[in-house]
């Protein structure tokens, strides 16, 4: 029943944003009770029926690699991060709601995994067609997220979201927010649950 | 007349001195974060402003600019602000960052943050009990019993950082010490990281299937609950789940070692980029100031004197320099290795107090690089402190930091071959 080719998805962000409870919600659909630093990279696998119910279904496991660290890192760690960078099938770019850096700094990891080199000023303006070009030709879909959704305060909520309206729209990418320690954001059925499968189904069908 | 010029022309340059702090802590220790707490990045600014006034009053002192009773009152005041600073204002801050972290007590923050003072204020006058610092004729609160106590934390830290750094600046940039890294090494070694990974995937696959089968057939993976749980897992114990807790283990392991891996590749890069940068230029010149620094270390044990006003204004003013461009490197290294989003702030004041004592208690020593003349307004200013024991006290922790640097150096030279070897 299991395919032998690989699906690999890179989860990128800043330290502290919540991909290793994120991933791990999304493979054991548990929630992590002692989140620690990720050194390095750890992986899990979520186990997913392609084309679920028609006869050509099949199950693929798809890779969820969780690179750690921060965007600012020594150039000796970011070399040896790219070599989890290979042959990328997606990627997910994880922010966290309440810290507005991590989403900024989102534009520089998505560069630093497509292997591209920064913008000489290190700042990098959020301009419409600025950044649909760098992400125009990209092949690889991307997913936002944002973390601790439970966090952000009811009245301000409708502008947070609004911004990451714009951060997905920039990255050509389908968005998704929640609270990694409650399952029920991406329980079977839920608006979230259906968004990640349809880009997993785009994942397929491109690779 | 001339005290409101002075004055005047004083506060501009602490103006100055505030926002270079303030750019400093934006642009390049806080770079990566976002700054929540305005209070901390005051805090930052204003130890940094006063603390390179205190210099700027030195070279003042030696150039005989400004009037001297108005560069009397100046120190006093800047040193009373400065004391108050670290001895009331940062602690308290560090330890109120410090309980809002922790989220049982953050109901009654600042009762325990008062408690937190309290007991760094407790400890903090202990210390001057073991050390000779102090005539006893002096009262309890007066600023010379503040200053001697910030001046033996702020001389410890300059003679451990001074005694490291002398040693580690040549054996970095040294090529006798480096370790000839070629790619085939990293590539090697990135090859074992990325075998190592796949093996953890290809067992998390069969894990995943396994619970998923589990799930199918209906053994809910749960803990047995109560005593009816207890009697049915001991009897009906699913082979399943036994297998996952051994496969478990297999991860962790193979998990532990792709992190050693991972670190091990990261020394290599960094040893290779150590390479080509001692042999570029900038790397030279900066070779070059390190290796002047640690000579301005040693030339304290050997107590050279001087002879002229212009060697001694351009040497502090080299030494100054320098060591302000050292620390906050140093402390810009350091911040970004240890911090991440919750202790940022936290680890942002310690660095500002261990600044302000550093600066502290360079002026303390300073005045000993400083001839006869000029030394008096010092001594004037900070009171009979005995200077000859932090002196002493520096030379001590120098070589002693110097010696157990030399020594771990030598073991974490020897251990990494080793490492490199073929499995």
């Amino acid at each position: 029943m299991a395919s032998l080719d690989r699906v690999k998805v890179l989860v990128l962000g800043d330290s502290g944003v919540g991909k290793s409870s994120l991933v791990h919600l999304l493979c054991q659909n548990q929630v992590l009770g002692n989140p620690s630093w990720t050194v390095g990279c750890s992986v899990d696998v979520r186990v997913h029926d392609y084309k679920e119910g028609t006869p050509e279904e099949k199950t693929y496991y798809i890779e969820l690699w969780d690179v750690g660290g921060s965007v600012g890192s020594a150039s000796s760690v970011k070399s040896t991060r790219a070599v989890f960078y290979n042959s990328v099938n997606g990627i997910i770019l994880v922010h966290d709601l309440t810290n507005k850096k991590s989403s900024q700094n989102l534009y520089r990891w998505s560069l630093e995994a497509l292997n591209r080199d920064l913008v000489p000023t290190g700042v990098l303006v959020t301009n419409g067609d600025y950044d649909r070009e760098q992400f125009a030709d990209n092949q690889i879909p991307l997913l936002v997220i944002g973390t601790k959704l439970d966090q952000i305060h009811e009245t301000k909520r409708h502008e947070v979201l609004t911004r990451t309206a714009f951060l997905a729209e920039d990255f050509n990418a389908e968005e998704i927010n929640l609270d990694c320690t409650n399952p029920r954001y991406l329980a079977a059925g839920s608006s979230n649950a259906v968004k990640l499968s349809h880009r997993e189904e785009i994942l397929f069908k491109r690779w | 007349m001339s005290f409101l010029i002075d004055s005047s022309i004083m506060i501009t340059s602490q103006i100055l001195f505030f926002g270079f702090g303030w750019l400093f802590f934006m642009r390049q220790l806080f770079k990566d974060y976002e700054v929540r707490q305005y209070v901390v990045q005051v805090i930052f600014s204003v130890t940094f402003a006063f603390s390179c006034t205190m210099f700027e009053l030195i070279i003042f002192e030696i150039l005989g600019v400004l009037n001297s009773s108005s560069r009397y009152f100046h120190w006093k005041m800047n040193l009373c602000v400065i004391l108050l600073i670290l001895v009331f204002m940062v602690p308290f801050y560090i330890g109120y960052f410090i309980v809002s972290n922790i989220r049982l007590l953050h109901k009654q923050r600042l009762l325990f943050s008062c408690l937190l003072w309290l007991t760094f204020m407790y400890f903090f006058w202990k210390l001057g009990d073991p050390f000779p610092i102090l005539s006893p004729k002096h009262g309890i609160l007066s600023i010379e019993q503040l200053i001697s106590r910030v001046g033996v934390i702020g001389v410890t830290l300059m003679a451990l950082l001074s005694g490291f750094g002398a040693v580690n600046c040549p054996y970095t940039y040294m090529s006798y010490f480096l370790r000839n890294v070629t790619d085939t090494d990293i590539l090697a070694l990135e090859r074992r990281l990325l075998q190592t990974m796949d093996m953890i995937i290809s067992k998390k696959k069969r894990m995943a299937m396994t619970r998923r089968t589990m799930f199918q057939k209906g053994e809910v993976h749960n803990k047995p609950s109560g005593f009816w749980g207890m009697i049915k897992s001991v009897t009906t114990s699913a082979p399943g789940s036994e297998n996952l807790t051994l496969i478990q283990q297999e991860v962790d392991a193979l998990e532990e070692l792709s992190r050693q891996l991972f670190l091990e590749t990261t020394d290599l890069y960094a040893t290779k980029e150590r390479i080509e940068y001692s042999k570029t230029f900038k790397g030279k010149y900066f070779n070059f100031l390190g290796y002047f620094f640690s000579i301005y270390c040693v030339w304290k044990i050997f107590m050279v004197k001087f002879w002229s006003q212009h060697i001694s204004f351009i040497l502090v003013g080299i030494i100054i320099v320098t060591s302000i461009r050292g620390l906050l490197i140093t402390l810009t290294k350091f911040f970004y290795a240890i911090s991440s989003s919750k202790s940022s702030n936290v680890i942002v004041l310690l660095l500002a107090q261990i600044m302000g004592m550093y600066f502290v208690s360079s002026v303390l020593l300073i005045r000993m690089s400083m001839p006869l003349e000029y030394r008096t307004i010092i001594t004037e200013v900070l009171g009979e402190l005995q200077f000859n024991f932090y002196h002493r006290w520096f030379d001590v922790i120098f070589l002693v930091s110097a010696l157990s640097s030399i020594l771990f150096l030598y073991l974490a030279h020897k251990q990494a071959p080793e490492k490199h070897m073929a499995p």
